[in-house]
């Protein structure tokens, strides 16, 4: 019996030794969740937060209320753009490691998350990525050699030479310039929202933070606004179980699901299992068109597991059991929705096998053109002037002058 | 006596007073199991328990404050902020609160809080891993401002860090914590190994805070100059076969303006050297103090270099960092008769 308080310490389950445990992981059965109406009040779904939002059984069959019958043909391209993701990073992982880009973060087992919110949103809704979810590029269309390039910081760099690799943003495409600092991004979603009500706009912004982030004021600040301006939001906790070596009980994950922060704040919170494309497209649609017509904002919480480190410059066999993802019960997003296409008898391990190596042409030959406009380190590069741009619209006298000196400076060699 | 390189120095700092002091706790984003992701913390978690080095959730702020508490309550934490670059959501608590507690409630209450973190660039980090912000903090009054330049110093400032009653500022200059970096990225690395401050005593000691160091003596001119920049400007002197007085500042705040207004009084010309942008940086103070208190000494204007008022960009990283190009410039220029 406890007498006295005693500092509690989150557990993480496994460590490197460990065998994997997800034993803590609340799970329900694919297709038994309720789907309530759009429009309806946040006491009256709160079993939704602890809940877990799936459509494909054990069997790859689309079961239950959110199913949310998709053809095949879209599911067809579903899994393309699950699967050039995949290439895309597999590719620039391997270029990181032969010391062509200085940095890389792969969405490795969360590409569904990306991948089926994009699709089930509008093209003129607004997102504001965090940085694992190169996944919303290729479902808007983005050419990947343009990501490549800016990986490269090379002369067709859309950031200019200024960001880290995968800080990309694309304004045509309504994708947010991606910020080093964590959460920033979700309270701005929330602005953007809110001056699309002012504004009597029928887009949405829609937002993404890690588990960890959550832990960051302005998550809170997020939920905060969101819920006094029933703005038209759709914020996303993406809980991959890993901030880089702590575990999601630091971010307050042992208590309640981050989906239950919803509540907290008036705020609809469903909780989904990330790794099913046809539940996040479901949970999507109902969040979108819940702050479409006017009933605010959905906080969802992506259940899914970072299979990847945390980024190339991170070793998780330091910090968790190398085969933990191995017994991650809730599989691969691109293996299952792959599974649901053979079951319904409209794809073949053949096909899969063609595609990825389409894909992997294709990402070989974006990669060719990529370099032809220059690398970190061979010509052409960018010109460091660049530098002093663009920190103002218009250049002040002392910029002016330093401009002219780091000219000097070069010329004299 | 042992070799260590800079991470080592302020690991055994930790460990040394975590031993020493049961009051001692070190809290920090993957500080605990992983050792922090720079390794400054390995080891000590398994050591001195959970209760003692306690990995936090992702929340600037939430560490700053809650270190703060915690010192309130008698307890003297060492808070690490991953990158210097993410310290800004605990800024208010710094500033607001950190900075000031002591004096708002007349000396009853104080905090003594040291919050460590890696800053400057040179590692590839682009804008988010790169800054220098010293400056914003040795503008604030309240907060002592720290930045060695070798794992000596590290090590022996950091202790003094921990057992200072007032907060402390501790900026870790990143670029040199496997080793001394003169400035020219594609020389192969130089281990701390190979250099005289690389070596450190086992046990307790301290560097003083608030002293300045003559890293090097001489008589054609002085370089003030802290952290990275300490060793981008001896190669530099050393390249230009000049007689430079080097001084390592150390201590931002409180600043040994003694040590180094008597060496530019004796040499009569002064370089001021530092990694952070130069609009309103640390310089600026530094030039402001030296003008005062030697104009009369001076045979020629002090000159600043420093990084461009820009943020750090990923592509031009050694266009941007203040390297020999312009540290050579600056000192010839410092150096022209009159
Ligand atoms: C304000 C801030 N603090 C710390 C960091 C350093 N950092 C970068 S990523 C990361 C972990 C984030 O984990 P999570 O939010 O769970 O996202 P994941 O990487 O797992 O997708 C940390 C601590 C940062 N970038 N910004």
């Amino acid at each position: 019996m406890v007498t006295k308080s005693r500092l509690h310490v989150p557990k993480t389950p496994a460590r490197p030794g460990d065998a994997p445990d997800f034993s803590y992981l609340e799970l329900s059965a694919a297709g038994v969740v309720k789907r309530p109406e759009t429009s309806a009040r946040v006491r009256d779904m709160q079993s939704l937060s602890d809940e877990l939002v799936r459509v494909l059984d054990d069997k790859h069959q689309p079961v239950g209320p959110w199913n949310p019958r998709l053809d095949s043909p879209e599911l067809q391209i579903a899994l393309r753009h699950m699967l050039l993701t995949r290439v895309f990073d597999d590719r620039l992982q391997r270029i990181q490691r032969s010391g062509k880009i200085s940095f890389y973060m792969r969405s490795l087992g969360e590409e569904a998350v990306s991948v089926a919110m994009a699709m089930a949103l509008q093209p003129g809704d607004m997102l504001f990525p965090s940085y694992r979810n190169q996944g919303l590029h290729v479902v808007r269309g983005r050419p990947i050699v343009d990501l490549m390039c800016q990986c490269l910081s090379n002369t067709r760099d859309m950031c200019k030479g200024r960001q880290l690799p995968v800080m990309y943003h694309w304004r045509e495409g309504r994708i947010f310039s991606i910020s080093g600092n964590l959460a920033t991004q979700f309270p701005q979603a929330v602005g953007w929202a809110m001056a699309a009500a002012i504004k009597g706009q029928d887009d949405i912004a829609v937002s993404w933070l890690g588990e960890g982030s959550s832990a960051e004021a302005d998550f809170h600040h997020a939920l905060l606004f969101a819920s006094v301006y029933k703005a038209p939001v759709i914020l996303n906790v993406v809980n991959n179980q890993w901030a880089i070596s702590t575990f999601q009980g630091h971010a307050g994950g042992e208590r309640r699901s981050f989906a239950a922060r919803g509540p907290g704040y008036g705020i609809a919170g469903l909780r989904v299992d990330g790794n099913d494309f046809l539940a996040v497209y479901a949970v999507t649609q109902w969040a979108a068109e819940r702050a479409r017509t006017g009933h605010g904002p959905t906080l969802i919480e992506h259940v899914t597991y970072r299979a990847a480190a945390h980024s190339t410059s991170d070793d998780p066999a330091r910090y968790r059991p190398k085969e933990d993802y191995q017994g991650w019960p809730l599989g691969d997003p691109i293996e299952r929705l792959k599974g649901h296409l053979i079951a319904l008898g409209e794809w073949s391990e053949e096909r899969h096998a063609a595609l990825t190596a389409e894909l992997e042409a294709h990402v070989a030959a974006s990669w060719k053109e990529a370099v032809s406009h220059g690398t970190l380190t061979e010509p052409p590069r960018l010109d460091p002037h660049l530098m002093f741009e663009d920190v103002f619209k218009e250049m002040p006298p002392h910029l002016r002058k330093q401009e002219a000196e780091l000219r000097a400076e070069l010329e004299r060699g | 006596m042992a070799q260590r390189n800079m991470i080592h120095a302020l690991n055994s700092a930790m460990d040394i007073m975590l031993g020493r002091d049961p009051s001692v706790v070190v809290l920090g984003e993957d500080v605990g199991y992983f050792g922090g992701v720079f390794r400054c913390t390995e080891g000590l978690q398994r050591k001195y328990g959970e209760h003692r080095v306690l990995d936090t959730p992702i929340a600037e702020g939430g560490i700053i404050a809650a270190a703060i508490g915690m010192a309130v309550n008698g307890l003297r934490p060492v808070a690490e902020i991953q990158f210097a670059d993410y310290i800004y959501p605990g800024y208010d608590q710094i500033v607001s609160e950190l900075a000031r507690l002591r004096y708002r409630s007349a000396g009853e209450f104080f905090a003594p809080v040291t919050v460590r973190t890696p800053s400057g660039g040179g590692i590839r980090g682009g804008q988010t891993h790169s800054q220098s912000p010293e400056a914003l903090f040795a503008h604030v009054a309240g907060l002592k401002v720290v930045m060695p330049s070798n794992p000596y110093d590290a090590k022996g400032l950091l202790i003094a860090s921990i057992e200072d009653d007032d907060p402390v500022i501790f900026f870790e200059p990143k670029r040199i914590y496997n080793g001394p970096f003169d400035g020219e990225p594609d020389k192969p690395a130089v281990p701390w190994s190979a250099h005289p401050k690389g070596e450190v005593p086992d046990g307790h000691y301290t560097v003083p805070i608030g002293k300045a160091e003559i890293v090097r003596s001489g008589n054609d001119l002085t370089i003030v100059t802290y952290g990275t920049m300490v060793h981008v400007s001896e190669a530099t002197a050393r390249k230009l076969g000049l007689d430079a007085e080097i001084i390592d500042v150390r201590t931002m705040v409180p600043l040994d303006s003694d040590t180094i207004c008597s060496s530019v009084a004796r040499t009569g010309r002064c370089v001021i050297v530092h990694e952070a942008t130069r609009f309103a940086g640390f310089g600026a103070e530094l030039s402001a103090t030296i003008q005062e208190e030697c104009f009369w000494n001076l045979q020629a204007p002090i000159m600043r270099v420093a990084g461009w008022d820009t943020p750090y960009p990923h592509a031009f990283e050694w266009e941007y960092f203040p390297g020999q190009a312009r540290v050579a410039k600056a000192l010839k220029t410092v150096m022209e008769p009159a």
